[in-house]
């Protein structure tokens, strides 16, 4: 492969997918404010909160693909630990802010269990991570949903009113806890956006932690691992190890990342929710400009404001703009199509196993 | 105490532990004593099994080489031990009914996997094109056998172009075929619903703007419209097209069960006079051979006791859709077949490598993409056997599963990323389908709750491909690291 050496400009930083898809929502914006009389403020609110609501999700993205792992499909297994770190906080009556801070430590114990096995497994079987994470995610979903519908949590709360097993969707409110870091230090921007501000801070504190991480020497170590493990190896650097950390990373940020979401949503979403919820967020950061193998906090943040603002202002557009059509539908439609696309993009780009 | 022995332990009571505590707890109401004696039991019992083993480490080897069928056996073995309210007959009935059903998709992984191309989950776009014809015929209404020829004349070329960009895409991310199937599936289905949900009606018309629906359109027509005259119903009715190649020529089972006995012992024992006659063929094995033809005697004789007595039961088993089932193996042969040609040649030196291939003169990508096509294409013919069984269309939702279902049964069939062949289709599709039929009354045998062998079976699913693909991916590391040290 030839490479010819740029001279700095902004595409060599911001790639032609991250363009297309920014002008494909200024369009969408565009159109919400002239035809469909929907206020900017409206939009840029649903925005904001959407990009807290998914920021840690994506971030959980950057140790995988760094680490050579590539994008991590199997993001339902982090997901898992979290969900399962609130149940338990809830099983055991923890309310507010001890909910949080409980399903936190909980939910980090876990994952770092649960990353080490992960990681484990995707040493075993280099060159096809992508493909077995994502059986392993689904796999992850469906062995817990056997634990949802088995009699280990008892709480009022979260069961069904009749019968045996958890609800599929545990709001929230119940413990005190929806919302609460949205609304630590919220304050209103005018009359339509407030600001999720302790939402928006776990983002960027986790955010600019990852970022040092990755300028810190293990950081640099797994970076080089991922980049040519060859290379690495022949320096003396613990490939597989260095694997196993990123590995460990990625869990624990995937846990954190849905108990913010789920805060935000309000809800717990517990039985078949979380199967799909790997490719939108590799979607995301793809689209911030993350290439399979390389991937910047920068594209993290891009990545997850412009895909997710898409999706949060589609909606309400295509529902002024297009009578007689299930609006929520065409937006899920067209979500499929761009998220799929833009993955299916980055994998041509990936260097081939020419056998 | 060495290693092996310590690990043996300790993975005897893990496994025997947690199967014996809830076996024992569910099938005797023993409470949590029960689950502790259970497990105790369990774990013995799985160290008893263990030890056996080591001491035939050759048998040992051959189960650990196909875990994952292994698991399906004894599972499906369990499911019959446990159960009471599926009957003999029941099962039968349904297990061939799916079977009849799936084996034509599942023979379309075939040839891909022998391609190199590892497990085509893109077989989904065949099951799309298949989809949009099937719409195009009913809209039409082209009724009964004539609509099922008018199927596959229309879905043919579709899944030819679909095939042929799929198999493009393949060549554009080598070594990640299988992660690109599954996404393109997903790509192609988004696709799919924006034409059938909006497109139809919104922007393709339907009807000249402003009239009224039912002037212009026959009832068939408007009964595959959405009210309003944009988009396909959530289900589409199938009209004459249901059972219109299974409803063919249909033979009672018992008699199926002797045609079937009688021609599997046959091939059987030419396969053995041929391989013993050519040894370059293979390996003849005298002891398979034979065990095979008393299984074959053993149908026979069952079927004409049925036959003779007039056993009500068994004589009401639904009869065998014998056009499927003449479909079916012909393809089994046809596929056998086009592996011994010089393109069969082809497939199988670019699946061994690429580069060797090249060299020796084989268009590598143009191979490739072949073997793409002709999944695709036969997939798409297996779902249009798939739905005119079934009767009815899920619009929306009925590709979506068909190459998850079609890659674990595969896999659960011993079939690997790398090797592939007809027998591996048919003993998966036997034993998945087991699986899914026994499954939910297990939960309720076992835990009191179906809901659990609902679950369990999802899970299975996705499980059995993270472990068959897992496991083998590993071997082949761990192959290929002792060949270096060595």
């Amino acid at each position: 492969m030839t490479e010819t050496k740029k001279s700095f400009n902004l595409f060599s930083y911001i790639n032609m997918g991250t363009i297309i898809i920014a002008g494909f929502l200024v369009l969408i914006v565009a159109m919400g404010t002239v035809f469909g009389k929907i206020p900017l403020s409206m939009m840029l609110n649903d925005c904001i909160t959407r990009f807290g609501r998914n920021g840690v999700l994506v971030l959980a993205m950057l140790p995988a693909i760094q680490s050579g792992t590539g994008p991590n499909f199997g993001l339902p297994v982090g997901i898992m630990c979290g969900l399962l770190a609130e149940c338990i906080a809830i099983e055991n009556n923890f309310f507010g802010l001890g909910f949080l801070l409980v399903s936190v430590v909980l939910a980090i114990g876990i994952a770092s269990i649960v990353g080490y096995g992960y990681g484990k497994l995707m040493n075993s079987v280099k060159g096809s991570e992508m493909t077995i994470a994502t059986y392993v995610g689904f796999a992850s979903v469906g062995l817990m949903n056997l634990v949802w519908v088995s009699t280990l949590f008892r709480s009022d709360k979260m069961a069904w009113f009749l019968g045996e097993g958890l609800r599929t969707t545990i709001q929230l409110d119940q413990v005190n806890a929806n919302l609460i870091l949205d609304n630590f230090l919220a304050f209103k921007l005018g009359a339509h956006i407030t600001i999720p501000t302790g939402t928006l801070l776990v983002v960027f504190v986790l955010c600019y932690a990852l970022y040092l991480f990755f300028r810190s020497k293990s950081g640099v170590a797994i970076a080089a691992s991922g980049a040519n493990p060859m290379f690495a190896r022949a320096a003396g650097l613990h490939v597989d190890n260095n694997r196993i950390i990123a590995s460990i990373l990625t869990t624990v940020l995937a846990a954190l990342g849905i108990i913010i979401y789920g805060q935000s949503f309000g809800y717990v979403q517990l039985y078949d929710a979380p199967m799909m919820m790997a490719f939108p967020t590799v979607a995301a950061i793809l689209i911030g400009g993350a290439t399979a193998q390389r991937a910047k906090v920068f594209h993290v943040i891009l990545g997850a404001f412009i895909f997710n603002s898409m999706l949060a202002t589609s909606l309400p557009v295509i529902n002024r703009m297009v009578a007689g059509t299930d609006a929520a539908v065409l937006t899920d439609v067209i979500r499929q199509v761009v998220q799929n696309g833009i993955i299916l993009y980055a994998l041509m780009q990936v260097r081939g196993g020419n056998r | 105490m060495d290693k092996k022995t310590l690990r043996n332990l300790i993975v005897s009571v893990v496994i025997g532990g947690f199967l014996g505590f809830f076996a024992l707890r569910g099938l005797f109401g023993g409470g949590f004593l029960g689950g502790i004696v259970g497990a105790i039991l369990g774990a013995g019992i799985v160290y008893l099994i263990a030890y056996l083993l080591s001491l035939f480490p050759k048998l040992a080897s051959f189960l650990a080489n196909n875990i994952v069928t292994v698991i399906f056996v004894a599972f499906v073995l369990l499911g019959f031990m446990v159960t009471k309210e599926i009957t003999l007959k029941n099962y039968i009935e349904q297990l061939f009914e799916s079977v009849f059903r799936n084996s034509f998709l599942l023979l379309s992984l075939i040839i891909p996997v022998i391609a190199g191309l590892g497990m085509n989950f893109g077989i989904v776009i065949g099951a799309i094109s298949a989809q949009l014809a099937l719409i195009l015929v009913r809209w039409f209404d082209i009724p009964s056998t004539l609509g099922f020829v008018a199927c596959i004349v229309a879905s043919t070329p579709l899944a030819m172009l679909f095939g042929w960009l799929t198999g493009k895409l393949y060549n554009n991310t080598r070594g990640q075929e299988m992660i690109a199937g599954l996404i393109v599936s997903y790509f192609a289905s988004g696709i799919y619903l924006f034409i059938l949900l909006f497109a139809v009606g919104g922007i393709i018309p339907v009807a000249a703007k402003g009239a009224i629906l039912k002037e212009v359109l026959t009832r068939t027509q408007r009964n595959l419209l959405n009210p309003l005259g944009v988009g396909i119903r959530v289900s589409v009715d199938l009209g004459s097209l249901k059972y219109s190649l299974d409803g063919i020529w249909r033979l009672p089972f018992v008699t199926f069960t002797i045609i079937a006995a009688v021609g599997f012992l046959a091939w059987l024992v030419i396969q053995y006079m041929r391989k013993k006659k050519n040894p370059s063929l293979g390996k003849s094995n005298l002891l398979l051979t034979i065990a095979g033809s008393i299984v074959c005697v053993f149908f026979v004789i069952i079927s004409a006791i049925v036959l003779i007595t007039k056993n009500a039961t068994y004589m009401a088993l639904r009869p065998a859709p014998m056009a499927t089932i003449i479909v079916i193996a012909l393809l089994a042969v046809a596929t056998n077949f086009l592996l011994k040609t010089k393109l069969g040649q082809d497939f199988r030196s670019v699946g061994q490598s690429q580069q060797i291939a090249r060299v020796s003169g084989i268009n590598v990508d143009r191979t490739r993409i072949l073997a793409t096509v002709i999944s695709t294409v036969l997939a798409a013919w297996g779902m249009l056997i798939f739905l005119q069984n079934i009767g009815t269309l899920g619009t929306y939702t009925q590709h979506s599963q068909i190459g998850m279902f079609a890659v674990a049964s595969m896999l659960v069939g011993g079939a690997t990323t790398s090797k592939a062949a007809v027998k591996n289709a048919f003993i998966g599709v036997l034993l998945f389908q087991s699986m899914f039929i026994l499954s939910p009354a297990m939960g309720r045998a076992l835990f009191g709750n179906p809901l659990y062998g609902e679950n369990f079976r999802t899970f299975m699913v996705y499980g059995v491909i993270a472990i068959a693909l897992g496991l083998y991916i590993w071997r082949g590391l761990k192959a290929a690291k002792n060949k270096v040290e060595e």
